[in-house]
Formats: structure tokens, C-alpha cells, sequence
């Protein structure tokens, strides 16, 4: 695995990590000419589309941590919708959609079949929208978590049904602008509430590993699939990815939104191992919920022409719910690296 | 070699002899004793390599099948009613993959109101989903079409419902000789899977297929239904050869020679046909019965052949589309059409009332005389309906129908349904409509 060296360079500003900057051991996967290419180009994703660029790392990860021995199931949702356009495919790993709601019960089929086939070598990656993790696969999600099946399952946050319209979720944010929680009305958008905290109910299960990433950070997000592959038995991945068009912010702004909905505290970085938080990322420059809220159309009723803030009351309480998101995971690095050494 | 056991024993123990790599269920009544007896045969380790996988829903145990079918296991699971239901997406789903799962179908009502006695409501409910249907009309036939059933999915690469009756069946104890499993190795080759996630060879399965297609994928599934039309007789000729008993195929016919009326049906209840139908002959009445085996896909031509110069047909439903009538004798209609022969369709057995031979007797007399109409309902407590409806337009009743219609039954006789001395005659077999 790779060394957790002190990383020296930082791009100005956003203070990622480019690849070109680093010895060519701690490059991503994805910067070697040599990766999988799990998820290949010419598929039918939207600009800028944060599904498509974490699928892509979180599967090449995967690939060269199980040796390219990896199957992968898919939920009903634009990743697969965009990728299997009949007869064509995107995917050059072994490929399954069931139906929208059951991605985590068909993996635990296909680990099953592996392990009594005496193929307990090649592994298995479960992935969907939120919708198919935190709604209609969330029974299915739970039962593979407290049974223990050796699936990885990744969740690609982009909070609302995207692929039939922009519709809420279970995971869709506060106020936010979706076509079934229109900014009309007294209280626009997305009524409060916590919504689902999918990462905690699967600590709740005890599960040997939890984390969060977000498409900002990609290396963090590689480092996270190798560490889950390590592991054996149910695993969960869930990654904020942006989605230009239901967000309604710019393509080219995917991998900024992202970052300040971590650096704004709203969507913490983590890890957990057996349900106890071992890892937070650090974030490096605080910032006001604002700036991550104004680059986002679905927000837009919170503001004014010129940007002010128009609500400010739904402005502050979001502003709450970041601050208390952070507390909730807490701060800064623990001991981890040495219980995921000891682990191996 | 014979031996006294129950329905589901049996069962679990072909399925055993069949060696699937996993198994997987959620517990419904009546299909529990068959997944508890697999259960323990995974634990003892008798059915090494194989997994059983505990899950939480039948949504999630087809779910399961169809990932471990698509990856090249044998795969089995059982389910019944509601569970048939709440599991309907994966079933359609693992009939348009064409995954050649096998499942037990312990035939039971579906509610509301609830209940978990045996009709065949669940089985029609999943009619178009793309499974070959068999049903037993025996424990014994159930066991044989088990070990058809995995040569017939894993050959054409469609998955196979087993249909046997909720507690009729699956609890009924009686001589059953389950295959010896040197018979079932000889006759069940090792599952060579037509499409597989395998590393080595990767392949996308389930990808979306739009209007340009759509038809044509889905005629060729038809196709591959068909085929189980000529597959069905040989496999079931060839596993009869060889365990030394008539295994069912498509249908069975029973003393049909010179009938003047067939009885048509599916399932256990064809035990108590054939007792009528033997009643009836003796007492001079020339009658025959039609066991249908293999509902879908729907062998047409065999019930066309098999009826033949019969010149009335009563088809014994033990389902119906509400507002319209029986299942099977609307598919029955349809092979005859042309034929110019009556097809009288009567509902019966609903919800584990007993289909008695007695009430038999007295359909086939009414189909014999011309009496029965198009559309009834066995044993249909006719005054209970009326005291039913007469409640509810004077005064709302207090309750849902179930309860009322209970209520009026209750308070006209505790005799349970169907025993002698409940209404019989010309009102008993009247039509609703």
C-alpha cells in the first residue's frame, strides 16, 4: 500500500495535490497509463458529471487492489443507464444490473456463488445513486451489512433522483431546489430535517469498514477503496458527487462544489472501522455554507441578484447543521494508520 | 425407495440430490419446512460446497438468486404468496435475464384479506413473468418436477417455478420415493452457465435495451418459453426412464375415452377429480378429467389433442381475475377456440376451502344437464353474500367486508365450509354475476 509520506506541494488555491507534483509511487491509479480503465471512455454522461469521475476511481482502485479479480454490480440509476446504452457498454470488468432497489442483495448473490465456486479471490463491488442506497435499497443495503456479505458498496451521493428529473431523496439536502420540493411556497425547497445519515446507520452495523469522500479529493478517495479492499466482509463507501444539471452549477465546477461542501463542514470526510471513527480529513481553509450554496442554481431562492443572502434565517441553520456535522464526527487525525497496519 | 414423509422433506432432499451452490430464503408460510430441512442439510455440511443465505425479504432472496445464477451457481429459494409478490420485480427480472433459477412455489391465497391457506392466486399473479410453471398435482410428481425443473432452466436459460399446494402438499405426509442422487447425477449434468461474470472474460449483463429492440428480445424469450413445449416431454420421459415412474409432463389426461364432460385443473385437487370422475363413470355418467402440468408455457395443442371430441369442458379455477373469471379457463378458452365447445369456468378452493368430491359430483351433473353456466363459484355461501350486501345498503357495517361476511356466516351455521350439510343444490354452484 502506499506510504503515507508528507505531501509538500499543493495547487494555489484549492490546495489539491497534482499528480505531476508527486513521485510517481504516490500518484493516483487513475494517472497510470497502465490503470484498468474499468469504466472506459464514450459513455453518455453529462458534462462534468461527479458520478462518472468517482465510478472511475473508486473501480480502477478496486481493480488494481483485487489484480483486476473484480466483478461489479450495478443499481438501477444514471451510471447505468449512461453506460449500457444497448448493445454497447462502457465497462471492461464483469458487469451486472438487477433492478433499482436490490444492488446489495444481487452482490451478496455473486459473492456467495464465488466463494462456493472456490473463487473466493476475485471480489465484489456493489454500487448506486443515493436513491437505490438510501431509499428504495436500503432494506437490501441492511441485511448485506448485518449479514456480513464480503461486498464493497459504494453509494454516489448527488442527493436527489437525478436520471428521472431531479426528484428529492432521502438524501437531498435542506432547502434545496429539486421537482418535487419546488423553491415556491413559504418555505422553499427542500423541507428541514436530517434526511438519511447513511454512513452512521451503517456504523450502527458494526461493519468493519465506513468512509466518506467527496470527487475534490481523489487521492483520498483511491486510498479509501484500497483500504476497503483490505477488508473482509460488508463495506461502505459513500462519495458526494455533484451533478451539474440537478445542482444546477457549471460542469467545470464539479470538484470545487465538492470541495466546499467538505470545507464548509456540510458533507464531513471520514473514516470508521467496527462502527468508531478513526480518521477525519482535515479541513484545511473553513468556509461559510454560502459559498459552497451560491455556485448551485437549487439554492438559488436563498439569495438575491447580486448575491446577498435573501434568507438568511435558512442560510444560518444550515450554517448549524455544517457546524454540528463537524462536531459530530469530530476533527483532525487519530491513531488509525497504525489499527489499518495492524489489521493487515 | 419409498418412503413416508412430508411433502417438504421431500422436496428439500430432490433439491439436496440436484447439489445447488446457493440457497437462499426468507421464512413464509407454507414454504418454511422445505428451506429449514436445506438449512440444516448446508449446516451439516452434507451439501458442502453451498451456501444458505438468510435474508431479510424475498425481494432480497430472488435478489440473491439472480446474482449467484449469474455467476454460474446452481441456485434454488422457496416462497409463497405475499412473498411471491413482494418479490414480483426480481422474479421478472430473473425471467427476462433468463437466469435459470428454481423455485418452489407452495401455493397459497393472497390477501387482503389475509390469509395462508392454499389456492393458486400466487402462482397466476406472476403468470407473465417470463418462468416455465409447473405444478404437482402429488408430493411425488412435486419431487420429480424438482429435478426437472433445474435440467430444463440451466438447458434453456429460464428460470423454473415448481408450483405444489400450500399444506395440501408441502404438509402432507405420504410415500414419496425421492431420486437417488447417482439417478439425478446421471440425468442433471453440472451447470454450464450461457452467460457468466467471470473476470477472465468480462461481459455487461442487464444493460438497457430501448424500443429498437425491446420487441425482438422479448419474442426471443417467447421463443425460448416454447421450446420448454418440446423439452418438457423428452426430460420428462428420459427421468421417468430412468427412476422407474411416469414423471408429468405437459398434461395428464384421466379416463377422457367417450367423455361427454371434462373436468380441467391444476394441482392436488386433480386427486379428488379423479375420485369424482370414477364416482361418476360407475354410476354411468360419462366423464373425464384433464390435468393440466405445465401452465406455462401454456401447452395449447396438448389440452386441444387431449380434449379432442369432448363436447363440454369445466375448467376448476382455483384463482380468478376478478371481474372477469377464471385463469386457466380463459387459456383453456383460447385452445379451443374454434372448436365450438362450451368452456365453463368455475372458481373454487379459494383460500383452502376443501374442493370435496361430493361438490364435484354435483358440477359435473350441472355441466352434464346443462345447467352450469359460464361463470360460478363452488360452494358459493350464496345467503351469507346476500345478508353481506343487504348489510351494506341499509347501514354501513361496522367492519371491512371479511369481517362481515365472517359475521354472517358465523351467525347462520359454525359448520366449517364445505363439510355435508352446507348448502348444496341448485344455489351452490350459482353464478355471481
Amino acid at each position: 500500500m502506499t506510504q503515507q509520506a508528507p505531501v509538500k506541494y499543493y495547487q494555489v488555491g484549492s490546495f489539491a495535490v497534482g499528480n505531476r507534483l508527486l513521485p510517481s509511487e504516490l500518484r493516483t491509479v487513475q494517472s497510470d497509463p497502465a490503470r484498468a480503465n474499468s469504466l472506459t471512455s464514450g459513455h453518455r454522461a453529462c458534462q462534468g458529471c461527479g458520478e462518472a469521475l468517482a465510478a472511475r476511481y473508486v473501480l480502477d482502485a478496486a481493480m488494481r487492489a483485487t489484480d483486476g479479480r473484480l466483478v461489479a454490480v450495478n443499481a438501477t440509476g444514471c451510471l447505468e443507464v449512461f453506460t449500457t446504452p444497448y448493445p454497447e457498454t462502457s465497462w471492461r470488468l464483469p458487469w451486472l444490473h438487477s433492478l433499482f432497489g436490490n444492488a446489495p442483495a444481487v452482490a451478496a448473490g455473486v459473492a456467495a456463488a464465488l466463494e462456493t465456486a472456490g473463487r473466493g479471490d476475485v471480489r465484489v463491488v456493489a454500487q448506486a445513486g443515493d436513491g437505490g442506497t438510501v431509499d428504495i435499497g436500503m432494506g437490501c443495503l441492511s441485511g448485506m451489512f448485518e449479514r456480513g456479505d464480503d461486498v464493497l458498496f459504494v453509494c454516489y451521493d448527488n442527493q436527489a433522483y437525478m436520471n428521472t428529473g431531479v426528484q428529492r431523496s432521502g438524501a437531498t439536502p435542506p432547502a434545496a431546489r429539486t421537482a418535487t420540493t419546488e423553491a415556491i411556497g413559504p418555505s422553499p425547497g427542500n423541507p428541514f430535517g436530517q434526511g438519511k445519515d447513511v454512513p452512521a446507520i451503517a456504523m450502527a452495523h458494526r461493519i468493519p469498514y465506513v468512509a466518506t469522500a467527496t470527487v475534490a479529493d481523489l487521492h483520498d478517495l483511491e486510498r479509501k477503496v484500497e483500504r476497503a479492499m483490505a477488508w473482509h466482509g460488508a463495506r461502505y463507501l459513500h462519495v458526494l458527487a455533484p451533478c451539474p444539471l440537478g445542482w444546477g452549477s457549471e460542469p467545470a465546477d464539479t470538484v470545487r462544489v465538492a470541495r466546499l461542501a467538505h470545507e464548509s463542514g456540510l458533507f464531513p470526510v471520514y473514516e470508521a472501522v467496527q462502527g468508531e471513527v478513526t480518521d477525519v480529513l482535515p479541513v484545511r481553509r473553513k468556509v461559510r455554507v454560502e459559498e459552497y450554496l451560491r455556485l448551485q442554481r437549487r439554492f438559488r431562492h436563498l439569495f438575491d441578484e447580486t448575491g446577498a443572502v435573501r434568507e438568511p434565517e435558512t442560510v444560518a441553520a444550515l450554517q448549524r447543521m455544517a457546524d454540528q456535522a463537524v462536531r459530530r464526527v469530530g476533527s483532525g487525525r487519530t491513531t488509525h494508520r497504525t489499527t489499518y497496519e495492524e489489521s493487515r | 425407495m419409498l418412503q413416508q414423509v412430508e411433502g417438504s422433506q421431500a422436496v428439500a432432499e430432490a433439491v439436496a440430490a440436484c447439489r445447488p451452490r446457493v440457497v437462499c430464503a426468507y421464512p413464509i408460510t407454507p414454504q418454511t419446512h422445505i428451506v429449514e430441512a436445506l438449512g440444516r442439510m448446508v449446516r451439516s455440511g452434507a451439501l458442502a460446497p453451498c451456501r444458505f443465505l438468510n435474508v431479510e425479504s424475498e425481494f432480497a432472496a430472488m435478489s440473491v438468486a439472480i446474482g449467484a445464477s449469474a455467476t454460474g451457481a446452481r441456485v434454488y429459494t422457496a416462497t409463497a404468496s405475499q412473498g411471491l409478490l413482494f418479490m414480483a420485480e426480481a422474479v421478472y427480472n430473473a425471467g427476462g435475464l433468463g437466469l435459470p433459477v428454481v423455485m418452489t412455489l407452495a401455493d397459497r391465497a393472497v390477501g387482503a384479506p389475509i390469509n395462508i391457506w392454499n389456492d393458486h392466486s400466487d402462482a397466476m399473479a406472476v403468470r407473465d413473468a417470463g418462468w416455465v410453471q409447473l405444478f404437482a398435482s402429488s408430493n411425488q410428481e412435486a419431487v420429480d418436477q424438482h429435478v426437472l425443473a433445474f435440467r430444463l432452466a440451466e438447458e434453456l436459460s429460464v428460470p423454473v417455478m415448481v408450483c405444489m399446494d400450500g399444506f395440501v402438499l408441502t404438509h402432507a405426509t405420504e410415500a414419496v420415493s425421492v431420486p437417488d442422487p447417482s439417478d439425478v447425477d446421471a440425468f442433471l449434468p453440472p451447470f454450464r452457465p450461457r452467460q457468466v461474470l467471470d473476470p477472465a472474460d468480462p461481459m455487461s449483463i442487464g444493460a438497457m435495451v430501448g424500443p429498437e429492440a425491446f420487441t425482438e428480445v422479448r419474442y426471443l424469450a417467447h421463443l425460448r418459453m416454447l421450446a420448454a413445449l418440446d423439452r418438457v416431454p423428452a426430460l420428462a420421459a428420459e427421468l421417468g426412464e430412468r427412476v422407474g415412474r411416469p414423471v408429468p409432463a405437459l398434461v395428464a389426461p384421466y379416463r377422457l375415452q367417450g367423455a361427454d364432460v371434462a373436468l380441467v385443473a391444476m394441482g392436488s385437487v386433480l386427486g379428488t377429480i379423479a375420485d369424482a370422475v370414477d364416482a361418476l363413470r360407475d354410476a354411468g355418467h360419462r366423464v373425464g378429467a384433464l390435468g393440466v402440468t405445465t401452465f406455462r408455457p401454456f401447452p395449447a395443442a396438448a389440452v386441444r389433442d387431449a380434449l379432442g371430441a369432448v363436447p363440454s369442458v369445466v375448467v376448476v379455477d382455483r384463482a380468478f381475475s376478478p371481474g372477469f373469471g377464471g385463469v386457466l379457463a380463459t387459456d383453456v378458452a383460447m385452445a379451443l377456440a374454434g372448436a365450438d365447445v362450451p368452456v365453463a369456468s368455475v372458481v373454487a378452493g379459494l383460500g383452502g376451502r376443501p374442493v370435496t368430491e361430493a361438490s364435484l359430483r354435483r358440477l359435473a351433473e350441472r355441466a352434464l344437464d346443462g345447467s352450469l353456466e359460464a361463470l360460478s363459484f363452488l360452494d358459493l355461501d350464496r345467503p351469507a353474500v346476500e345478508a353481506a350486501l343487504a348489510a351494506d345498503g341499509s347501514a354501513r357495517p361496522t367492519g371491512p367486508t371479511a369481517e362481515s361476511v365472517l359475521r354472517h356466516r358465523g351467525a347462520r351455521s359454525r359448520r366449517p365450509p364445505g363439510s355435508p350439510g352446507t348448502p348444496a343444490g341448485p344455489t351452490s354452484t350459482e353464478v355471481a354475476s
